[in-house]
């Protein structure tokens, strides 16, 4: 296992986000957390890349005890964090964004980052020398994922990625995190977009009110029955479909 | 003419101090929004460390290194020593109080500024000390009845090139952007591998050796220096950081500037007695119709 995340609690002062969460993710998959608003998935994730401090219980990567160290000696390990709501720095150019992605790694591997990044996302190359904060939300999708691939990552997060993003751009960006896992970057994923998680996710858990309360593969999450009722909109679908047959004459 | 010129000369040279200072209170608002108070006072503690070292090794170091040799000696053991002052400040006085809240680092930062007068006082007196004439560089051009002290030349250069090289610096470099990234956003700095506390401790050791750079000049510049002296041009500097935009590089020498060429031109054309008068005023007036000030911009909080 790459990444073990074992009987985990977070809370903020009496709340408690996390109940006692345990996942793993190992190489080269894609694991989707789902879940409501509230649930608990970006502190989840903020407890991995040590933003927030465990109240109980352990995170593991790579024979590695994250939950000692401090969040940018995570990052240098690999372990990338795409965080909710793009964050991308507004008063910084595209360029310096994505130099920042890299920051501390050896100046010919951020170069060849930097290639990589344009060529996925031609549109960051034209707009490099612009101001981050100008770009369009899915420009910035795109300049925070790509700052995100500039230290190689051994390991993903993200956040919501689709966030407030238009269906075309959703698309476009599930097809962009298909092909950086496909280069062998494992990935933990946290969605509000079950359908489209669940589409392109090997494992999935979801996540309620701070507890994982169901666990399995991707595929037999998405056939399950309750997932379908609150997380696939089963129920309005079904409504709808009734409602049209009894209309028919 | 002549008295415009001469009051244009005296403000830049002037300006040149405060701007110096005003970035210290600049830089460490950018990255903690915390306004150290203490920054005056070690703006004064460098005035007292170059004292010391001119007077103490005027013979040996002025003997063999002249008196150039001297005044880098002192620029330098200035600069190093208020940098490590800043640095102990940050260790003791704010870091363990980070947490607890913007307020209470505040008070901590009144605190440590009432300590270092006193320090200061405690250790070297509270009579004024003079800056004798045999360490400072007395030349001067005369151009009629116009007159440029080299003092004054040397003032204005090495605040345009220190300034210059912390301009390049933040704007232009990696570690720059990272120390913006971090102005901007600790947490998602944080998660590009940046080491929020070395971005600090920039701030805490560079702020104030440039500021004690400020000390010096101005222990030269006006032959005396005091233990109060930082509490005065601390309040002055903070207020040409307002003026020109706190949080932002170029704001604190624009308003830097700009404040000691107001003093001046008061001075020259009004009364000096009224020039304070003058200089707060303007701070009313810029926090009533533009309270970003004059480079700041409007910073739109986080949701």
């Amino acid at each position: 296992m790459l990444l073990q995340v074992e009987n985990v609690s977070v809370a903020y002062g009496a709340v408690e986000a996390l109940k006692a969460v345990s996942l793993s993710v190992s190489g080269g998959e894609i694991v989707a957390v789902l879940g409501a608003n509230g649930a608990g998935k970006t502190t989840l994730l903020k407890a991995i890349s040590g933003l927030v401090p465990l109240k109980s219980g352990a995170i593991v990567y790579d024979g590695k005890k994250l939950h000692e160290l401090p969040p940018h000696l995570i990052a240098r390990m690999g372990v990338v964090h795409i965080p909710e709501g793009r964050r991308v720095f507004a008063t910084l150019t595209v360029e310096e964004n994505l130099n920042l992605g890299g920051y501390g790694c050896p100046k010919e591997e951020v170069k060849r980052a930097k290639e990589w990044v344009f060529q996925l996302f031609p549109v960051l190359k034209e707009r490099r020398r612009q101001l981050a904060g100008t770009l369009s939300g899915g420009e910035q999708q795109m300049l925070a994922i790509g700052r995100g691939l500039m230290r190689s990552p051994r390991l993903m997060l993200l956040d919501e990625p689709s966030l407030g993003l238009a269906p075309l751009l959703v698309d476009q960006v599930f097809a962009t995190i298909v092909e950086i896992n496909k280069k062998g970057v494992p990935i933990l994923i946290v969605e509000q977009n079950a359908r489209k998680a669940l589409n392109i996710a090997d494992q999935a858990h979801v996540l309620e009110v701070g507890r994982i309360v169901l666990s399995g593969p991707a595929r037999e999450i998405a056939a399950d029955e309750r997932v379908r009722q609150a997380y696939l909109g089963g129920a309005t679908y079904e409504r709808r479909l009734r409602a049209k047959e009894s209309r028919a004459p | 003419m002549l008295t415009f010129l001469q009051q244009l000369l005296n403000g830049l040279t002037i300006g040149s101090f405060y701007a110096f200072v005003a970035l210290g209170y600049s830089l460490v608002y950018a990255i903690l929004k915390l306004i150290n108070f203490a920054h005056g006072d070690l703006f004064g503690l460098g005035a007292y460390i170059g004292y010391t070292v001119f007077v103490y090794a005027f013979g040996v170091v002025g003997t063999v290194l002249g008196l150039w040799g001297l005044l880098a000696a002192g620029f330098v053991a200035a600069a190093l020593g208020t940098a490590a002052a800043g640095l102990i400040i940050e260790r003791v006085a704010y870091r363990p109080i980070y947490p607890i809240g913007r307020l209470p680092a505040v008070v901590s930062a009144l605190g440590m500024a009432i300590f270092l007068s006193n320090f200061i006082m405690a250790v070297w007196g509270p009579r004024y000390l003079a800056y004798q004439e045999h360490f400072i560089p007395t030349g001067f051009w005369q151009i009629g009845e116009f007159r440029i002290r080299v003092l004054q030349v040397l003032i204005l250069l090495s605040s345009l090139v220190l300034l210059g090289i912390l301009y390049l610096v933040v704007e232009k470099t990696t570690f720059g952007a990272a120390v913006r990234a971090v102005a901007l956003d600790r947490e998602t700095a944080a998660l590009m591998g940046i080491d929020f506390l070395k971005v600090i401790r920039f701030a805490f050791a560079v702020g104030p050796a440039l500021g004690a750079i400020a000390g010096v000049f101005v222990g030269m510049y006006y032959r005396q220096i005091n233990f109060t002296m930082g509490w005065v041009y601390g309040l002055k500097a903070f207020t040409a950081t307002i003026l020109g935009g706190i949080g932002n590089i170029p704001g604190a020498m624009v308003g830097g500037v700009l404040l000691g060429l107001l003093e001046a031109l008061t001075a020259g054309y009004i009364s000096a007695a009224w020039k304070d008068v003058f200089v707060f005023a303007a701070l009313m007036l810029m926090l009533i119709f533009r309270p970003t000030g004059l480079l700041g911009e409007k910073v739109a909080e986080k949701v």
